[in-house]
């Protein structure tokens, strides 16, 4: 943990603490006894959770939290590229996510990648009798349609538990029937409190139906690893597979970009498993660890100063061939890095960011925009618990606010009063922010840029920052007239 | 633990290569196609969305209203992304987060506090509900849950709270708009019909329409009409809001008082007709004045009969301004006719849109071929075939009704054509296919400002034609052979 304690001029745990009170003075009573706890000044040297967190959204306060359909289709099971996910119920939940999370995929679509909507749309006479039979037969078309798909993942939508169907038995049956893995995953949105739920009910289906089903081909090496919790997002997998094969290992599997379920069903072979987004797949290093002894690290290769870091833990684990290795990789890519920042930390230096993402960035972040000379005044995620929370603090500067499950009204307050000089958030957050005339950078689906992992990303990251901050065209806003 | 499924523990595998070479073609083959066509449950890339969408695009459009999400709050953050991510704007919505415990003891509290903390912080001046699937599943009584929310004293007595039941299992976001639109209306004209009182006003709804271009362009035409007008449900300052420093919240929308008072305008004019159906049912049972539901008015044609229905109804002739813009309008897609003359296309897209492609398309000399809606209905699919029929250019023109964008892929790769025009999605379609697709239709999430171009009207025909045929043109630049390279096209 860092031993250094960040601080901000002209923030305090009282300055925070007040902004905190005036932004909840706008709630009825009983709003603003739930929200409270939500926010807090952060306390650096506690290393713990300064905020409540996982709890049920206040209901009519704008929340941006998605739901547990959400965190299976679109974070855990969407990005296995070589499966077909069929969004089973209504339209509407599959049409939306379709496409809209930037987890590319290697492949030909609709021949060895299915990135696209299937669904079982719906009707009212599917909830009247039940969707089952129409399950069935929508899995044999499937088969047939696509004979490469290498499985199906069935990812219930709300009507699905609420009428009683038993998409289990259905999956158990065409499994059986079409020689064919299929998945059942009761992730109806309606579970839980957020996308959480939904990443650790994907989790426990992979560990029920899917890990242990296959073996590598190839003989196993002491430098097998898994990647898990990458979902490529603009090619980020692209850059951080290649990264730790460069240092010497062997990236077995990636969880879930641009995944292959195959290989996913294989990982109990590995030796070590990476963890980047620890939020949606901690559950199954913990399964896998419990199970089979395979140890986990969690690791961040956001920025030259945390990837490096990252590489030398790596080293350290493996040992000395290894460590030789990362030291090497380090060298060669330093001196690039080096040139990133000397280009764009003139330009961005002090400048002030908040976040507020999903369930890894608003910490993992934190230390690449410090490589650029800025500063974070707030950070939050949707969806965290309260292990997130605690390895948030140290990455934070002390006393600057923390607020998990922002309301809209909350966000815009604070930034109000803190007027940072970027805004790192979603989609839903981002025109808001920019009508204010602050710069603002999605940092969900890195704003159709990308990727940002690795070294190959830092680059971009730091040119995207910069052109967000920098643009001639903020110096517009004011009308002259 | 693992293998459930009582399969084989076997080896990875990779794809082999003739394998992943044989699949590829045969997807674009007439087999396929025969097999593609013969799916019963499978849906696979639909062209539509569910009701809640088009419900939530209904609300934004009036003064102050806050759309309001009964049911889970995942289904508030989808539909207001999509449309963040079209329009490129704020979609303020909230969501009463139903969640498991909604399911056993039914949505109301949810329901109450969130009206109350919605009330308090966003300060709406009406609150638009409607419904995603769980409180639709468990049968929530919205009239009594709002009766109840005014007795307790969740939200003032007189606070408008118009709400619609926006089934997901039913319908597009056609039919949530329709929905919605029509219980805003009910609402806010519920006792102010007044005997022998008329604003001498047009009221105009667009439909489901996501081109902020569009609405302005209709306002334009009225004022240059002179007619005075209320446009219904006015998303064009709620989506293509100045960027000036201030964030505002409700940034336009039909203002509350003139919706009001439009029970008792001169006359009333969908031009939506597939996406009003229901509203527009009311209004010729409810509004004074004249009741007319015509076609979007895409094409010169449809935009002519527009203008004369105006005329007729306000007793004004169509101005010289309108009647030059028509003649600019002729001119730009003479010049450009030699550039889409023949050429064939594949359409989809709601059915009011639909309509104006067909239109537009016969009117250009152009030919309606694969027309495709995601969710249509026997008379939307008669009212194509006699436009079709109409023209020598839509003979060889065939409808496909409630398919989706995986059928529409079989029919482009086996019986090619020259263009779609649709939305994003289709841009996978187009992509295998080698040929352009134009984003005329919603959502657009991957080319900037499409929704600022109008389609309507004398000088959506020009935008569409510019676009369509400096297309073709760009294609020949850049796809002939050094010999063939021009300076003119």
């Amino acid at each position: 943990m860092s031993a250094e304690i960040k601080k901000i001029d002209g923030i305090t745990k009282e300055s925070t603490q007040s902004m905190i009170d005036r932004a909840l003075e706008a709630y009825p009573e009983k709003g603003r006894k739930k929200r409270a706890p939500h926010l807090s000044p952060n306390d650096q040297a506690s290393c713990s959770a300064c905020v409540k967190s996982n709890r049920k959204t206040v209901p009519g306060v704008m929340s941006a939290r998605g739901c547990a359909f959400a965190g299976a289709k679109g974070v855990v099971w969407g990005p296995i590229r070589d499966m077909i996910h069929v969004s089973h119920g209504p339209v509407g939940c599959g049409w939306y996510s379709w496409g809209t999370r930037r987890n590319l995929v290697s492949g030909i679509n609709g021949v060895t990648n299915f990135a696209m909507q299937f669904t079982s749309d719906f009707q009212e006479k599917d909830i009247v009798y039940g969707g089952d039979k129409k399950l069935k037969q929508l899995l044999g078309e499937a088969k047939e349609l696509f004979p490469l798909a290498k499985g199906i993942s069935v990812l219930s939508e709300c009507p699905v538990g609420l009428i009683g169907d038993d998409i289990n038995a259905v999956a158990k049956q065409a499994s059986a029937d079409l020689d064919l893995p299929i998945i059942p995953c009761n992730c109806e949105g309606f579970r839980g409190v957020s996308q959480s739920l939904g990443h650790h009910i994907s989790n426990d289906t992979i560990r029920d139906f899917v890990i242990e089903t296959r073996e590598f081909a190839e003989p196993e090496t002491p430098y097998d690893i898994a990647l898990i919790g990458e979902y490529n997002i603009g090619g980020d997998a692209w850059s951080t597979k290649p990264l730790l094969e460069e240092i010497g290992l062997n990236v077995k599997a990636v969880w879930t970009g641009d995944g292959e379920i195959e290989k996913i069903a294989a990982t109990h072979k590995v030796k070590l498993n990476i963890i980047h987004c620890y939020r949606s797949m901690n559950y199954m290093c913990k399964v896998m660890e419990e199970k089979y002894g395979i140890p986990w690290m969690e690791l961040n290769f956001f920025g030259p100063t945390k990837i490096a870091a990252s590489l030398r833990k790596l080293g350290e684990y493996f040992g000395p061939e290894i460590l030789e290795k990362a030291e090497k990789v380090i060298a060669k890519y330093e001196p690039i890095m080096q040139s990133v920042i000397d280009e764009y930390r003139p330009r961005l230096e002090g400048k002030k960011v908040m976040l507020y993402v999903g369930g890894l960035r608003p910490r993992h972040t934190i230390n690449a925009y410090e490589d650029l000379g800025m500063q974070c005044v707030g950070s939050g995620y949707e969806f965290a618990h309260g292990d997130d929370y605690d390895r948030t603090a140290a990455e934070m500067p002390d006393a600057t606010v923390v607020y998990d499950d922002v309301s809209e009204y909350e966000f815009e307050q604070f930034v109000h009063e803190l007027k940072p000089d970027l805004v790192g958030s979603g989609i839903k957050e981002k025109y808001l922010f920019q009508k204010m005339g602050i710069p603002f950078r999605q940092m969900h689906s890195w704003d159709y840029s990308g990727p940002y992992h690795g070294y190959k990303g830092f680059p971009i990251f730091a040119r995207d920052i910069d052109m967000a901050v920098n643009s001639p065209t903020w110096d517009l806003v004011k009308s002259p007239f | 633990m693992a293998n459930n499924l009582g399969l084989a523990v076997k080896p990875v595998t990779e794809f082999a290569e003739d394998e992943v070479a044989r699949v590829s073609e045969w997807i674009n083959t007439e087999d396929y196609k025969e097999k593609n066509f013969s799916r019963q449950a499978l849906v696979i890339n639909p062209a539509h969305a569910c009701q809640p969408l088009g419900a939530e695009l209904a609300a934004h459009a009036f003064e102050g209203t806050l759309p309001f999400v009964h049911g889970s709050q995942g289904c508030a953050s989808y539909y207001r992304s999509t449309l963040n991510r079209h329009f490129r704007e704020p979609a303020p919505a909230v969501s009463d987060a139903m969640t498991e415990d909604g399911a056993v003891f039914g949505g109301q509290n949810n329901l109450h506090e969130a009206l109350e903390n919605a009330y308090a912080l966003y300060k709406p001046k009406m609150m638009a509900i409607f419904t995603s699937c769980m409180p639709e599943i468990i049968g929530d009584d919205l009239t009594a849950f709002i009766k109840n929310a005014r007795q307790k004293g969740f939200i003032p007595k007189d606070f408008p709270l118009p709400y619609a039941n926006t089934p997901s299992f039913n319908g597009s976001h056609v039919h949530g708009y329709d929905s919605m639109l029509l219980s805003i209306l009910q609402t806010l004209t519920e006792g102010k019909q007044v005997e022998g009182r008329c604003t001498g006003k047009l009221n105009l709804i667009a439909g489901f329409d996501c081109n902020t271009g569009n609405y302005r362009e209709y306002k334009r035409i009225l004022k240059e009409l002179g007619i005075p007008f209320t446009l219904l449900a006015d998303i064009s300052d709620v989506f293509d809001s100045p960027l000036d420093g201030v964030y505002r919240m409700y940034p336009g929308g039909t203002k509350l008082d003139e919706a009001a008072d439009s029970i008792n305008g001169k006359a009333t004019i969908t031009l939506g007709p597939y996406a009003t159906s229901k509203t527009f049912g009311w209004i010729k049972d409810n509004y004074s004045g004249k009741h007319v539901s015509m076609p979007t008015p895409f094409g010169i044609a449809k935009t002519d009969s527009f203008l004369l229905k105006l005329a007729e109804l306000f007793g004004k002739p169509v101005p010289q301004s309108l009647k030059e813009e028509r003649g600019r309008a002729v001119d730009a897609i003479t010049d450009a006719h030699q550039y889409i003359h023949g050429k064939k296309f594949a359409l989809y897209g709601d059915p009011d849109y639909l309509i104006g492609y067909v239109s537009f398309l016969l009117e250009m000399g152009a030919k309606p071929y694969h027309i495709l809606c995601s969710k249509g209905s026997k008379k939307l699919g008669k009212e194509i075939q006699s436009l079709l029929d109409a023209s020598p250019y839509g003979k060889d023109g065939k409808i496909y009704m409630n398919k989706d964008l995986w059928h529409l892929r079989s029919l482009v790769m086996t019986d090619p054509v020259d263009a779609i025009i649709g939305d994003t999605h289709g841009k996978f379609i187009t992509r295998d296919a080698g040929i352009p697709l134009f984003r005329f239709g919603f959502p657009v999430f991957d080319r900037v400002n499409l929704h600022r171009s109008p389609l309507i009207g004398y000088q959506g025909v020009i935008n569409m034609v510019t676009a369509i045929c400096n297309k073709f043109i760009d294609i020949v630049d850049e796809t002939c052979d050094d010999r063939h390279f021009e300076m003119m096209r």
